[in-house]
Formats: C-alpha cells, structure tokens, sequence
C-alpha cells in the first residue's frame, strides 16, 4: 500500500509552501481585493511561472517540466491554502488539460510551451446562464470557423488570451479554441462574489475559432476537463479549508471569554473537530481522485465527483464555522474569514455546483453497480 | 501513489493467503456467534485462535516469548484484510489481546506477564474490561467500586461495574477499583487483575433496545483479591487505565458503514415514491451521494493509515474520526432508508421488510455504537484536545477529595 505522496512530492510541497508564505501573504490577496481595476496580481503570477509550475503536468516535449499529475496536485493544495489570487485553475486545470485531453499535435505544439512558460493565460467558456450545465443551454454557435454568441460567468475572462469556449456545431456541441485577442471578441468584467478571481461576460461576434477534439463531442469533452480541474481543485479547497482551521484554533486559544479561552467551550472544540474530520475524509477522497487521474483509471469520473462533492462540502464548512468562531470580527473587512468565506463559494462553483456532482457521482455509481 | 503492495508484501500476502487457504475454515463451520445473547459455542473460535497462534499470526506484533509473532505492524494489517476473506468464527479474544493484556505486559509484574500473555493469545483464556460504572461511563475516573485493604494485605471488594462486553464468557478482567476516596478522584484508583469465576462476582447481562445481550452488568459483593492481583502501584490505576484506553482507540475501529449506500440505491429501485420511482428521486440521490463520500473517504483514510505503517512510520491521527462518522453515517441511512419504505419501515419481520429488516436492524442498534468505545461526544473531546491542540475543559473535579465531589445524587 502506498496510498500517499511520495517524499520527493512531499518535499515539492514543502518548498510551494515556503515560496507562498514568502511571495502570497495575504497582503496580496487584499492587494486584488482592495482594487477594482485588478482581478489577479500579475507579479506573482511571473513568479509562478518562473518557477515553472504552469509545466509541472506538461510534457517535456511540449514546454513542461514533465513532473507528473500527482505534483500539480500538491502544488495545488498549496495555492489553495495561500488563496493565490491568480488565473492558475483556468490556465492549468482547464485549458492545459484540455489541450491535453483533445489538442491536435499542432494545437498542443502551439499552446503548450506558452502555457508552460507564462506566456498565455487561458480561460474555459461553457454556461451561458443560471443552473447547471446541459447542452440545451448552449446557444453560442461556430459556423464556418466563426464563433457568435455569449459566455458568462468566464473566470479569468477579462485577462485571458485564449479560451475554450463549448459551442453549437450543427446540431451537437464541439470545444473551441479561440483567440481573444483577435477581433470579433468583446469582454467585459463582472462583479463577483470572490473579486481575487476575476470573472467576465465574453461576447463573439464572427469570432475565429478553431476546433478542439471531435466535433460532436463537445459536452462530453467538456465533462472530461472538468473531472480532471475537479481533483485539482479539490486540493485547492483542501488546502483552504486546512488554513480555515488553523485561524480558528489560534483564535480560540487566544480569544478569551467568561475568564477562559473559547476553545476550552465545547461548542467551539466540537465545532473545530468537525472542520477537521470534513477536512480529513475531503483529503482522502482527494487523493483516490488523484490517484484515478493519474493512472488514467476508468474509474475517474466516479473519483472526481467524490473529491469534489467532499472537498466543497469541507472547504465551505470549514469557511463559515472558522468565521463563525471569530465571532464579530470574523464579519469586518479586516480579519480574513471572509477571504475564504468568498473563495470556498468560488471554488465550489467554478467547475459546476455540488447538487449537479452529486448527480453525477449516484450516475457513475449506478453505472458501475450494473456493470 | 498506488494502492498496489510493495514486493515484500506482496511476498508477505501470498504466505499468508496460502496458510489461511490450507488452515482457514470453510464457510458454514464457524457454529453458533460466540459474542451473541449466550455464551454459544467458543469451540470453533478457541480452535481458530490456538492454529494462528502456533503459526505466528495471533498478535503478530508482539514478541516471541509472549507468544505473539514478532513482526510489523504492516504484517498485521495484511494478515487482517486476508483473513477477513474466509469465514472465521467471531473474535471473543480481541478485548484481551487489545486491551487488558497488552495493559498488565505494560504495566504488571514479571511474574503475571508471564502468567497470563501466552494463555491469552492461545485463546485458552478470555478477559474482559471492568471500568465503566453506572455513576461514570464518559467520566471513567468517577469509578465508586471500592477496594479496602485488610491488615493481611488483601483487598475486599464491592460496587458494580456495567457495559461489561462479553464478561459472561470471560475468564479474567481488569478492574478499576476506588483505594483511596480522600484523595483526588485520579489519585485514588489502583488496578487490579481478577479471576471472573471466583465468589463475590456476579454476571448479569444487559437487555439492550436493539433486543441483543452484548454487556453485562457486574457486581462485587465482599469480592476478595490478592495484593499480588494489583497491577500497578497503589493509588497509580488511572495511569495503567490511560494505557488501556490507549489501545482501546487503536481497536475500535471504524468503517461498520460499509457498502449500505450501495443497498439503499438497491432498495430504492424497487420501490415508488408520489413523484415517481425512488431511485429516480434528487433529494435521496444528493443523499446517497454525501454517504458516499463519507464512506468512502473513511475508506481512503484507512488506506493512508496503512500506508503510514508500509513505510514503517507512525500513522497520523487522521484515524482517530473513523467512528465517530461511521457510527453517524449508520444512523442517517437506517433512517432514510425506512422512510423510504413508508408505512412498511415500520415492520421488522424479515420476512416481510424489505432487505430482510437490516435497515431496521441498523437502526436498532446504531446508537450503541454512537456510545460505545468512547461517545461522540468525547471523540470530538479528544480530536479538539489531543490532534487540534485546544484546551481541555475546566474541571469541578481536579483537587478535591473524591468523597467530596458532587454526584447529582
């Protein structure tokens, strides 16, 4: 059994960790927050990307340092924990993965080694309005390699140069690359619950676009990337709900009330045991998803909802009980609680919403049971 | 990250399976549940233990001279998922050789050590656990059991002891007595080992709401012990009980939810709903879907513990929530599960409730476990305290003498 990262991803970790604390204090987070004219902070974005972490899970031959699945996903709980207020998920986990998954040899060749070097921010378009996604919501159309129609809410969208945009094709549905910064491409930024990642309404008129994957096989491609960016993100919110918990405990051990800590109250020891036994069983369904990503197991779609449906429910319960327990300092400005508060929401929605992956996850079981 | 063996287990699985292939019982030989309402037949399962015992694979972990195995701990788990392929008869030696024997090898004199470890991994002698009182079962240091010292050095025993798992067919106990009520409540308690069958003990087991008779109550009347039956010093019980429960938690373990989200996604394909086929219904799939992942996430986490002892490290505490999901999550689906059945939840003929009345079953006894080995509750006591680093309670009871602790009666 070895059901665990090895000592060379552990010592990844460790040094993602160390390189956050020093280049994503929470100042930055605060640095996005604070202004309106800012949806990711562009200096540690270079800096991730000259340490070389948009490649981990690309090939060497195409840019990447050809590490493996398995270290993305320990970086990722990292840039969870740190609450990293860049277009990481959108650039790695969707659009990389995507090119990944369906990219022609030229398209892989073209994008990859930008992506890998920091050169292309990406973004992937799929809904079009509330509820969850189904190809009947898709009404953004490509007729003779242009795109028309509108995408909204696109995380990253305001800053990105690429997209992947799901769009009519005849009768179906296909994936589409597209250049944002050719014409026929207008954006514009939408206020969010989560304003360190950015989100846009992208609107096409006759814009180029290039086919991804067959055509077709638009939805089901996209349900693909989403699988794989939910394991990612679910270390992520591991991650973040990790960091949740230690808030809570040091305020509990420092906040006094009634002449004794409030983490000698019950109320409050149980309520952080809670956090931890969510945060607990959220990691461990994280690393059955990681180890099905990595092996590329059949079983990853099954895997991928059960760490994401755990993940969300523990980063969320870990955000509003870690707020909870600051009491009302937990709701200013001022205190973070509400930093995580927002991104557990974020991160919970951005690959599609815990009543649409449970569903999933009883159809993949279902599935399985009858086989 | 894999969850494949390495090379020496792989060895190590493949011995193992070949001797349990050419030792194990066959299914339909392990006789009557040993651990059921009566004593029932312990001749399949003493029979059982003794042939592991002689092969090394009875408490794997311990040395040798003890009778054990002298091996890994990652030896253990391996041996324990292989064995729980074939049908073995029920384990009524796991308290003993969990608990109270490990407790007199830490904490006895040479002379019981060597007195009672090899007659106990042979499964030719059983014990059980006497500390939860009915003025203490949380509060285990509350024990009232009062031993008194006579001038010739042996102790006179009375007071009762309840919850006593399997004392009804156990040949010796361990039993956390009160020696000193003057003292704080900690500093009066002496252990003692006794013999379960001598006068002065009486047995009576306990009807439970489930309709079962797992645990017992037992008196002590005028119960006399050797001085040389202590365990431990005088006034020093509390610390040798820490060592017991210590090995309690690493016993008691969790996962009793299995595979029943997979029999409610069965139950409910067959049965209908006012909004059509109950397999079809979104609140229960949201449901089944959170019990999934709970099951399953207690699953992996076995699985992280395990692969702490592969690499010969000591596992985190990540295994310290088991039970206190598992016992939960049994509730939450027995309940769903009958409510699904409507008017028919109500029945628990198995002849007539569907899938044989194991949900009602489950529910029926779900709150035992929800109690037993330490309540949620404490569990979460023990998570905040001992793995989050929070303070413990404030405490009514830490320097006063014991008589003079209020009891609420």
């Amino acid at each position: 059994m070895d059901f665990d990262f090895s000592d060379d991803q552990k010592f990844l970790k460790g040094e993602a960790r160390k390189f956050l604390e020093a280049r994503c204090p929470v100042s930055v987070v605060r640095g996005v927050l604070d202004d309106p004219a800012r949806s990711h902070d562009a200096a540690l974005w270079a800096a991730v990307a000259e340490q070389g972490w948009l490649g981990t899970a690309i090939p060497e031959t195409e840019g990447g340092l050809g590490l493996g699945r398995l270290e993305l996903c320990a970086i990722a709980e990292e840039l969870g924990r740190a609450l990293a207020p860049i277009p990481f998920a959108s650039t790695v986990y969707f659009v990389a993965e995507a090119l990944m998954l369906a990219g022609s040899p030229a398209q892989k060749a073209k994008w990859l080694p930008r992506i890998a070097a920091g050169e292309v921010i990406g973004c992937f378009a799929t809904v079009e309005r509330a509820g969850a996604l189904t190809e009947a919501q898709v009404q953004a159309r490509v007729e003779g390699g242009r795109l028309s129609g509108a995408k909204m809410p696109v995380t990253d969208g305001a800053i990105a140069d690429l997209a992947v945009v799901l769009a009519r094709e005849g009768a179906k549905t296909s994936l589409f690359l597209v250049e944002l910064g050719a014409g026929g491409v207008t954006r514009e930024a939408l206020q969010s619950l989560d304003p360190t990642r950015g989100v846009a309404r992208l609107a096409f008129a006759d814009a180029a676009a290039e086919r991804l994957g067959e055509a077709g096989e638009g939805l089901s491609l996209a349900e693909a990337v989403m699988d794989r960016a939910a394991v990612y993100l679910a270390f992520e919110q591991v991650g973040g709900s990790d960091r949740a918990l230690e808030m809570a405990k040091s305020y509990a051990l420092e906040r006094y009330a009634f002449g004794r800590p409030i983490g000698s109250y019950q109320a409050i020891k149980h309520k952080l045991a809670d956090i931890y036994i969510k945060t607990e069983l959220a990691r461990s369904n994280a690393y059955y998803g990681a180890w099905a990503l990595d092996s590329g197991a059949a079983e990853l779609p099954l895997a991928a909802a059960a760490a994401r449906v755990s993940a969300s429910e523990a980063f969320w319960f870990a955000a509003k009980e870690s707020l909870q327990t600051h009491g009302g300092m937990g709701f200013t400005w001022a205190v973070d609680c509400h930093l995580f508060y927002r991104r557990a929401q974020q991160l919970g929605l951005v690959a599609g919403g815990a009543k649409a992956w449970k569903e999933k996850l009883v159809s993949q079981l279902e599935r399985r049971n009858a086989a | 990250m894999n969850f494949n063996d390495t090379p020496e287990e792989a060895a190590y699985r493949a011995k193992v399976r070949a001797w349990l292939e050419a030792n194990a019982p066959k299914a339909g030989a392990a006789g009557a549940d040993p651990l059921g309402d009566e004593a029932g037949d312990l001749g399949p399962a003493r029979a059982w233990q003794r042939k592991k015992a002689e092969a090394g694979y009875a408490c794997i972990t311990w040395p040798a001279a003890w009778g054990g195995g002298g091996g890994a701990p990652w030896q253990a788990v391996i041996f324990a998922q292989e064995e729980a392929k074939f049908a073995t008869p029920g384990n009524p030696f796991a308290i003993g050789l969990g608990m109270c024997v490990p407790t007199v090898l830490t904490c006895g004199n040479e002379a019981d050590k060597a007195r009672f470890a090899r007659p106990a991994v042979l499964g030719e002698e059983i014990w059980c656990q006497l500390f939860s009182e009915p003025s203490g079962g949380s509060d285990a240091a509350a024990a009232r059991t009062r031993a008194v010292q006579g001038p010739n050095g042996d102790w006179v025993v009375n007071g009762q002891k309840v919850w006593t798992s399997g004392a009804h067919y156990s040949d010796f106990g361990l039993l956390l007595a009160r020696t000193d009520p003057d003292v704080p409540k900690h500093k009066g308690l002496t252990m003692f080992w006794i013999d379960m069958r001598a006068p002065g003990v009486e047995v009576r087991p306990i009807h439970q709401m489930s309709g079962a008779s797992n645990f017992n109550e037992v008196y002590f009347t005028d119960f006399v012990l050797k001085d040389s039956q202590r365990v431990g010093e005088v006034g020093e019980g509390w610390k040798v009980a820490v060592v017991t429960l210590m090995n309690e938690r690493l016993s008691v373990g969790g996962g009793a939810s299995g595979s029943s989200h997979a029999r409610v996604l069965k139950l409910a394909s067959d049965i209908a709903t006012l909004a059509g086929p109950a397999s079809k219904d979104a609140a229960l799939r949201e449901k089944i879907a959170d019990w999934f992942v709970q099951a399953e996430g207690l699953k992996y986490t076995t699985f992280r513990t395990q692969t702490a002892l592969s690499r010969g490290q000591t596992p985190g505490p990540e295994n310290s929530i088991a039970k206190v999901v598992s016992a939960s999550l049994m509730q939450d689906m027995a309940n769903a599960a009958m409510d699904l059945e409507d008017q028919f939840g109500i029945l628990t003929d198995p002849a007539l409730s569907p899938l044989g009345a194991s949900f009602q079953q489950m529910l029926l006894s779900a709150p035992g476990l929800r109690i037993a080995g330490g309540t949620d509750e404490i569990l979460r006591n023990i998570i905040a305290e001992r793995v989050l680093g929070l303070p413990a309670d404030v405490r009514l009871d830490k320097d006063v003498a014991f008589k003079d602790i209020p009891s609420g009666r």
